[in-house]
């Protein structure tokens, strides 16, 4: 089986797996029903805060209120996906402990695939949902003129960032296999990360920007081709392109915390811990 | 080329432990779990993996069905080695951890069975037909629209053997199929695995901590102990290894002296009425149970097999007094 083909594979189990759970939580409509409804208004509120904010001052950070909704609208958008997609994943070091992931490697089909779906939950739409409606008011009310390139970048970001946070997920559920009570840890650089870029980088550290650029390269989820976008200087002087480079930096974490799981998952077989 | 369906040689697992020592140190240690097994398993077998707890039985299993990679040695499963070919193995096995189940808890119990017809893209008339089997002898036609979760312990473990075996494995593990089962659920799990292994020719390896699992079962038992392989051969030769013995449990009419029992047999309790006797258990008890009868005012009567874990540290105790190597693998 080829890389190609485990892909193909994973993605086979990933959706039958994940049907599997949607089934299961519709058996508890009531139950549903009010998750959504409660995922929704939690969500929701992040966004109240950035407003009672602007309701105190008329920039943050020298961003007015229609840009800092970019930001949130991408951010809280492509991290939605990425949540929807894996983000159950921090399930993973209490199945470690349970026994339970050892069920997953007696199947014929990849563990990433299968841990991934697992506890799937439709409710999760709601961020998307949430961070669609901030997104769309943002493009309708930010003063752009828009070229086809900087069209063409949002949805890019979109994208993009929902894979970035997806290596991230991915990463984090390398780590539990390594430090199985570690689920917190990966919450921080996921829901963390999210709630970061909601705000413009100029209100943060430069030390702190520069960590989010090159080590964990969550800028390039919204900050880098947003400034772009906007027309505003990018955080630490990167180059013009950078603003461009989101869909190969995406791309490289995949990669890299695709290895990062394969080595994880070599050593939990070889350790048995 | 003649060799076993199921080939273990030399295999080892060590496994580093990490001991907190300290706030931050930490003192490695490398811990044996399996010590050179070396063991074959013909198609068609079925045998009793047993040891004590921590003995290394489910590090094997692990090893056997690829989840973990072996330190070192050579294994091998329908010619197949398991870690390096997870996926492909895991269409030849069936799995089931009594412990664990693999159903889906809030899902009727068809639809597991759905989600593994496609999982395992079982053709469609062998997934019906193997189904249709399935239900009829493992008694769950009255149970395929239940929620798993309101399947009892009984009817839950037949579901999971199942859901095992529609893929048609050819090698079937079993980690504690009875555990926990009342007596009729336990008859009924051991009776379809005795049908499946005569008819279907499935090869059967289980670990238990039932005794009877493995007398009803298993012609041939392997135990394990601080991970090496210290018996292999039939059940009877268990028993002398280890002497084991069975209690047979008798209701007088009145209080009356220890029965006069022909040795080896013997008095080992004494309460009221009712006596509890030990003889060997490679013996039948009808003799002793007869000669009883026939001597005294018999009410009731009941045997208990000895428990397995007295058998086996018997056995182990036994070995260590005699300095002979453990005994080979039965078959070569």
């Amino acid at each position: 089986m080829g890389e190609r083909g485990a892909l193909v594979e994973g993605l086979r189990a990933y959706r039958l797996i994940a049907g599997m759970w949607v089934r299961s939580s519709m058996t508890y409509r009531t139950s549903f029903v009010v998750t959504v409804f409660g995922n929704l208004t939690v969500t929701g509120l992040d966004f109240v805060g950035i407003l009672l904010m602007f309701s105190q001052v008329d920039s943050l950070g020298g961003w007015s209120l229609p840009e800092v909704a970019f930001l949130y609208g991408l951010s809280v958008t492509a991290f939605g996906i990425a949540d929807l997609l894996l983000g159950s994943m921090d399930v993973l070091g209490g199945r470690m402990r349970d026994g339970s992931f050892d069920m997953l490697l007696v199947r014929p089909a990849p563990v990433l695939a299968q841990v991934g779906a697992d506890h799937f939950a439709l409710r999760r739409l709601g961020r998307i949902l949430q961070g669609g409606v901030v997104l769309g008011w943002a493009l309708a009310s930010v003063d752009v003129d828009w070229t086809a390139a900087k069209v063409l970048l949002v949805p890019v970001m979109v994208v993009s960032g929902a894979m970035i946070f997806s290596a991230a997920f991915v990463a984090g559920a390398t780590f539990q296999i390594f430090a199985q009570d570690a689920a917190e840890v990966q919450n921080a650089f996921t829901y963390g990360g999210t709630t970061l870029l909601q705000y413009p980088p100029t209100v943060f550290g430069k030390d702190l920007v520069r960590g989010v650029t090159f080590m964990v390269p969550l800028a390039f989820v919204n900050w880098v081709p947003a400034a772009y976008v906007l027309g505003r200087p990018y955080p630490i002087g990167l180059p013009h392109w950078a603003a461009f480079a989101s869909p190969l930096v995406a791309a490289v974490c995949c990669v890299l915390a695709g290895l990062a799981w394969r080595t994880g998952l070599r050593s939990y077989r070889s350790t048995g811990s | 080329m003649d060799s076993g369906f199921i080939e273990l040689d030399g295999v080892e697992k060590v496994f580093d432990v990490r001991k907190k020592t300290g706030f931050m140190k930490r003192e490695r240690r490398q811990v044996r779990a399996v010590d050179s097994i070396s063991f074959r398993v013909e198609r068609g077998e079925m045998v009793g993996y047993i040891g004590p707890n921590g003995a290394g039985k489910s590090t094997t299993i692990k090893m056997l069905t690829g989840i973990l990679t072996p330190s070192a040695g050579r294994l091998r499963v329908a010619g197949i080695d398991p870690s390096r070919e997870r996926t492909r193995l895991a269409h030849r096995i069936g799995v089931v951890f009594g412990q664990r189940t693999t159903l889906w808890w809030d899902l009727p119990l068809i639809d597991s069975y759905k989600l593994m017809h496609r999982m395992y893209r079982i053709p469609d008339a062998r997934y019906r037909e193997n189904l249709d089997r399935l239900v009829e002898l493992l008694g769950l036609g009255d149970l395929l629209d239940v929620p798993v979760r309101q399947l009892s312990l009984g009817q839950r473990m037949r579901g999971d053997i199942a859901a095992a075996l529609l893929h048609d494995p050819e090698v079937l593990y079993l980690d504690e199929p009875t555990i926990g089962l009342d007596v009729v659920s336990k008859s009924k799990v051991r009776e379809f695995l005795r049908e499946l292994n005569a008819e279907h020719g499935t090869t059967v390896l289980l670990t238990t901590h039932d005794l009877q699992d493995i007398e009803q079962l298993c012609k041939r038992v392997m135990v394990i102990d601080h991970g090496r392989l210290m018996y292999d051969g039939p059940l009877t030769g268990l028993h002398e290894a280890g002497e084991s013995e069975r209690t047979l449990v008798v209701d007088l009419e009145r209080e009356l002296p220890p029965i006069e029992a022909p040795a080896p047999a013997r008095v080992v309790r004494v309460e009221g009425p009712r006596q509890w006797l030990a003889f060997p258990a490679a013996e039948s008890a009808a003799p002793l149970v007869a000669r009883i009868a026939a001597e005294y005012p018999l009410v009731d009567l009941s045997v208990r097999e000895p428990d397995i874990e007295a058998v086996i540290a018997k056995m182990l105790h036994t070995l260590a007094d005699t300095p002979e190597p453990p005994p080979e693998p039965a078959t070569a």
